[in-house]
Formats: C-alpha cells, sequence, structure tokens
C-alpha cells in the first residue's frame, strides 16, 4: 500500500502522471488564486462591492477562493486525498464543525454589541 | 533487538503493530495535534472578527495600513503580502517534493528539498519582522481623542482630474515651539521605580496651531461612510476637534496606542501574526533537525522517511494558516 498517489484533482479532470508533476500542477493552481485575491483586492470592482447575505459580495469571493486553497493544500500537499475516508472525516468534519460553531457565536455576539452601542444605550465619548 | 515485551497478544487487533486508519502513530497524532492547533488560530481569528463587528463602522482599513515593500518608496498595498504568501507556499512545494524524495529514498534530493524550506521559511520570518518593523514605526501619526479614538489629517487634491484625499504627515504641518510642556521623565531623574517610554515629537497644541495655519489640511476620522471610505470633517469641524478633544500625537503602533485606528487592531495584529510567525520559527527549528538527520543518514538506515512526511504535515499546516490569515487580515 506504500506510497500510493491519488493523481486527480478537479473531480478527476485533470490527471497527472506522477506524484511530482501533481505537486507543480497544485502550485500553479494556488498561485492562480492567490494572484486573482490580490488584483480584486487592489481594483476593489464596483461591481462586486453589493452587499450580499450581511457582506460585501467581494468578501465572499475572497473567503470562497480561501477556502479553495485551504482545501488543495490539505488534500494534495498533506495528501488527505490518500488517506482512508475515517481519517479524514475524524480531522476535517471536527475541525469544520467546531470552527463554523465558534465563528457563528463570536460574530453574532460581536454585531449585537455593535448594535448596542448604535441604538443608544451606550455613547462612545468622542 | 526489541524493547517490547511480548504480550500474548500478538497477530490480534490490538496487540500492536497494526496500524488503524492505515496510518502510523505518529502521523494520526500530527494529525490529531493539526486539528487542535487549527482550533486555536480560529479561536483568535473569530475573537478578531468578533472586535471587527463590534467596531464595524470605524475598524481600519488595511488596504491603508499595509502599503510598504522593501526598497521601495510609494504605496503598494497588498503587494508585499502576497509575495509572502507566495514564499510560504514555495516552501510548502518544497517540503512535498522533500516527501516525495523520501518515497523514493533519494536522500540528495530530500536533503535539497529540505534546505530550500528552510529558506524559504527564514524569508518568511524576516518579513515578517520588516511588516511589524514597519508597522510599529508607523507612517503618517495621527492625535488621539480623549475617548480613544484617532484622527488622521490629509488633504484634497487633484489625481486624473478626481479629487481625492491624500494623507499628510503630522511632522509635515505640526508647528515646533521652542518649549515643550515637559521632558520625558527617566528613572535617573526622579524615583527609580518610576520611569515611561519615549513621549512623543509633538504636542497637541502643536499639532493645533500647526492645523490652524495650514488652510488645506482636514482632519478624517475613523468613521466609514456608505461609499467604504473613511469620513473626512470640514474644516471647521477638523479645528474643533482637535482643540476640544485631542490629547495625544500617536506616531506608529504599539500595544497601547494605534494611528490606524482602533488599537484593538494593532493588538490583533501582533498576537495573531505573532503567534503565528512563532510557529514558522518553530517549523524552521524541526526542519533543520531533520534536515541534520537526513544529512547524518538516519533514515536511511530507519528505512523510511516517515519523519520528513510529518514534520511536513506541520509545516503544510502552517502554510494553511498563513492563507487564512492573509485573507481575513489583508484582504477582507
Amino acid at each position: 500500500m506504500a506510497h500510493e498517489h491519488k493523481l486527480a484533482i478537479f473531480r478527476g479532470l485533470l490527471k497527472f502522471k506522477s506524484n511530482t508533476q501533481k505537486i507543480w500542477g497544485v502550485l500553479i493552481f494556488l498561485t492562480i488564486v492567490t494572484a486573482i485575491e490580490v488584483l480584486l483586492g487592489i481594483y476593489k470592482p464596483e461591481s462586486l462591492m453589493s452587499q450580499v447575505l450581511g457582506m460585501k459580495g467581494l468578501n465572499w469571493i475572497f473567503i470562497i477562493l480561501t477556502l479553495v486553497k485551504a482545501y488543495y493544500i490539505t488534500w494534495d500537499f498533506m495528501h488527505m486525498r490518500d488517506e482512508t475516508p475515517a481519517l479524514r472525516r475524524m480531522v476535517v468534519w471536527t475541525a469544520v464543525f467546531l470552527i463554523c460553531y465558534l465563528i457563528f457565536i463570536l460574530l453574532q455576539e460581536g454585531g449585537y454589541v455593535f448594535d448596542v452601542y448604535k441604538e443608544g444605550f451606550i455613547k462612545r465619548d468622542f | 533487538m526489541s524493547t517490547v515485551a511480548t504480550t500474548g497478544t500478538e497477530g490480534k487487533a490490538w496487540g500492536g503493530g497494526s496500524k488503524p486508519l492505515r496510518a502510523s502513530y505518529g502521523k494520526m497524532m500530527m494529525w490529531f495535534f493539526i486539528v487542535s492547533d487549527a482550533l486555536t488560530f480560529s479561536g483568535f481569528l473569530a475573537a478578531y472578527g468578533f472586535s471587527r463587528f463590534k467596531f464595524i463602522d470605524s475598524w481600519p482599513i488595511a488596504d491603508e495600513v499595509f502599503t510598504h515593500v522593501p526598497f521601495f518608496h510609494g504605496n503598494f498595498p497588498m503587494i508585499y503580502v502576497a509575495f509572502m504568501t507566495f514564499i510560504l507556499i514555495m516552501s510548502s512545494v518544497t517540503m512535498v517534493l522533500a516527501v516525495d524524495a523520501g518515497h523514493h529514498m533519494q536522500k540528495t534530493k530530500v536533503t535539497w528539498y529540505m534546505f530550500l524550506t528552510i529558506i524559504g521559511g527564514l524569508i518568511f520570518v524576516g518579513s515578517q519582522a520588516w511588516e511589524w518593523g514597519t508597522f510599529i514605526k508607523g507612517d503618517y501619526g495621527a492625535v488621539q481623542t480623549k475617548g480613544g479614538n484617532i484622527l488622521q489629517f490629509g488633504e484634497y487634491v487633484q489625481k486624473d482630474g478626481k479629487k481625492v484625499f491624500k494623507r499628510v504627515a503630522v511632522s509635515d504641518f505640526a508647528a515646533t515651539s521652542q518649549y515643550k510642556d515637559r521632558v520625558q521623565h527617566e528613572r535617573k531623574n526622579g524615583l527609580w521605580f518610576f520611569s515611561e517610554g519615549t513621549l512623543p515629537d509633538y504636542t497637541v497644541a502643536e499639532v493645533a496651531k500647526g492645523l490652524a495655519s495650514h488652510n488645506n489640511i482636514l482632519v478624517r476620522s475613523q468613521i466609514i461612510n456608505s461609499e467604504g471610505e473613511k469620513t473626512v470633517l470640514s474644516r471647521a469641524e477638523s479645528l474643533k476637534q482637535i482643540k476640544e478633544n485631542g490629547q495625544l500625537v500617536v506616531q506608529g503602533a504599539n500595544l497601547h496606542v494605534n494611528e490606524y485606528g482602533s488599537p484593538l487592531f494593532a493588538d490583533f495584529f501582533f498576537f495573531i501574526t505573532g503567534f503565528h510567525g512563532f510557529h514558522v520559527f518553530s517549523g524552521v527549528i524541526i526542519n533543520i533537525i531533520i534536515f541534520f538527520n537526513v544529512i547524518l543518514g538516519t533514515y536511511e538506515k530507519r528505512k523510511s522517511y516517515e519523519m520528513v512526511e510529518k514534520v511536513g504535515l506541520y509545516w503544510h499546516f502552517v502554510d494553511l494558516v498563513w492563507v487564512f490569515v492573509f485573507t481575513f487580515f489583508y484582504l477582507v
């Protein structure tokens, strides 16, 4: 069993001949994604600045691209793709569940505290 | 040679030697450590999100904070952090190539790739130190009000036919008076157990005087308006705010004050990037240890380069965390 690698990414759309080749392929992909993020961050296109689900559309794009990068780092650089499903789920599901829970609670609470300041229960002294 | 006592359970499921989940003990524990460390970092980033949501209408805009590139003058938001991200991803690649070469028992290749990984890590840590230095030193300076808010300065200029707000440094307009309010208190001048940090270069009175004599300069408050920009006050309001509410001239950032806006921003910046930098640093140290083990042939003797794989997991994790720090500190 030692060191077999699954060599296809993008759900089998792109197949590599060797593990080394796959690593370079993933690097190119991650570099492109980072470049897109930086360009969007510098130019901030007006069309993406509208509010979507309580946040700027652009910020959602950043978060999604980050998750995409995180996926390929974990799956291909850390070889999560080659681990057994049970190990993968133990690690990924646990982390994803707890992190979502934490983020929800803290952001909800932060928004509430903002409202308390804004609606005038407490005034910020200038 | 075996140091394991015979228990009579050999061959049974819990008799040892079998690998549940087809991962070795060390690798599985590295994964579990990574999960717990990921939760620690998420705790920090979520706390950052909490504070940001709490002050969502006055949080500093990262593009205006991190605009420097070493050896170049000018305004380049994000370029240097993008470079740092690329360096870290690149060193992740050399690490995974080292792991791959290890699988094929190619000692020379592993050695070189480990070496490159260490160099990448060092460049990253150095860049972060530089980033910290720039942030601490500050840019334009600002005035902190009694309520702890930050007032920055600038003027409207014509650029490509559009009126844009250009920041002006406090040192460019503040009046210098011969007499200071007071001098820095040092231990040798008074009670030996009292001392204080360096005093600001200018007093609020000097800034107010300078502002009064420069008609073009306006004050910018922290409040973000509907266009996503910080609100610029009128000339009359600018003079009034500095005069009535100004308390301290701030240059740069530390854990108490921050010329870019909320001190919490600086606190989280130092804490999160510091904790991440500490991870990179310890990763470099571990990589160096493994690097020497590779050179000494330890893993040739073991007939397995799994140790490279384990330290590789840690190294990739550090890269993974940076991807998130990059997004939530610099982009969003």
